[in-house]
């Protein structure tokens, strides 16, 4: 059986799902559709278990955001390994809440991306087995890959400021100023009297 | 008098004492334990990034690292030295902090390459320590990206040096980090 191009597994889609299958999208990159995301599990079992376009392999699970237009898109790549063949689909996620159905019942694979997808973007998978942060802390706040992430200054009490070394050494000048006026006041107290107290037994 | 900038972060610095043998500041015992104890440096195996490649080759037959009588362990608790070789993110610091935490004293810490020392490439990064010295206390920076296993061995031999001058009852042992309050260097008014 001959590889499909995108032009006509999107045909077979739209054939099938109607509605819920989008245009296809110009053919100077590489072609892809949208999915509605209701009939996401539904289409991608199709694209599984139908002979002729028979995708045993899920490629890739990413995500964009999108926050003009609202949504998160997340990306998937299903190849066939039967076929040699390849097709790109899009399913968008509403960006206030994003929830989409998990596709770890069909393709293993999809476990740890999804999980990814989680970590930083913060889409749920409904139905996924281990919905955790895979990379960041699990006590991590925020979802990074966000547009509109705003750190949270550092981690726990690790601060995430560092002054430019710079600084210190155009003001080193200043700072042996200021200490050379009262050599003995300033430091001096604080540590020579341990020295003192354990150099006269070793004189004597 | 010169104000080093060890004497600016309140170390105890001592100029006569770091080159000879024996010294007036140091008693002859503790020169046979200071002797001893950096001449069996053992370094914990942990390797973070690119810089865990260095530091193997450090050990390795080229730099060899164990004519100065310092090689790997795997555990933390048989471990003299750690030598922070990598980028750290903030999930893996509370892993770094916890094996510091499990090395028995007199321990000494290295910080390598550029990540370790203050964030390197990925300072920018949400996920990315902006210097191992935000979490533990660092003894030697070394710089590079990533350091030569040269440049580690000098980083090592400066941590010898260190040693070479350590008085018993003052605990040599710097300060986590001149920046870990995010309030700066403290600068005086003039």
């Amino acid at each position: 059986m001959p590889a499909l191009t995108a032009e006509q597994v999107h045909q077979r889609l739209a054939a099938k799902f109607g509605d819920a299958i989008g245009p296809l999208s110009p053919p100077k990159k590489d072609q892809h559709f949208t999915i509605a995301p209701a009939r996401l599990r539904e289409v991608a079992r199709f694209l599984k278990e139908d002979p002729e376009l028979a995708f045993d392999f899920l490629q890739d699970l990413t995500a964009t955001d999108h926050p003009k237009d609202g949504v998160i898109k997340v990306v998937y790549h299903f190849y066939s390994y039967k076929h040699r063949h390849l097709v790109e689909a899009k399913v968008h996620a509403d960006r206030a809440n994003p929830e989409l159905d998990s596709l770890e019942p069909l393709w293993k694979a999809a476990n740890w991306m999804e999980r990814e997808v989680f970590d930083l973007f913060g889409v749920v998978f409904r139905d996924h087995p281990d919905l955790r942060r895979v990379l960041l802390p699990d006590d991590w706040v925020g979802y990074p890959l966000r547009k509109d992430y705003q750190e949270a200054g550092g981690y726990r009490d690790i601060s995430n400021v560092r002054d430019n070394p710079l600084d210190l050494y155009l003001n080193l000048d200043r700072m042996v100023k200021a200490q050379q006026p009262a050599p003995a006041a300033a430091p001096a107290p604080a540590a020579p009297p341990k020295p003192a107290a354990t150099e006269p037994p070793k004189g004597a | 008098m010169a104000t080093t900038l060890d004497e600016m972060k309140g170390y105890q610095h001592d100029p006569g004492a770091s080159t000879a043998l024996v010294t007036t500041s140091t008693s002859v015992l503790e020169n046979l334990i200071n002797w001893s104890r950096r001449s069996s440096m053992f370094y914990l195996l942990f390797g973070l990034a690119c810089c865990g490649i260095e530091l193997m080759q450090t050990g390795g037959p080229r730099a060899d690292l164990d004519r100065f009588g310092s090689v790997p362990r795997a555990t933390p608790r048989q471990s003299d030295l750690m030598i922070v070789a990598g980028t750290l993110t903030y999930k893996m610091a509370i892993r770094c902090k916890l094996l510091y935490e499990q090395m028995a004293e007199p321990k000494y810490v290295i910080s390598m390459g550029s990540c370790a020392n203050c964030g390197g490439l990925f300072q920018l990064s949400y996920s990315v320590v902006k210097g191992v010295d935000k979490i533990i206390p660092v003894d030697v920076y070394v710089p590079g990206c990533p350091p030569r296993p040269e440049a580690l061995t000098e980083g090592f031999l400066r941590v010898q040096e260190l040693i070479k001058r350590e008085k018993q009852k003052q605990k040599h042992r710097p300060s986590r980090s001149p920046t870990d309050t995010g309030a700066g260097y403290a600068v005086p008014e003039v």
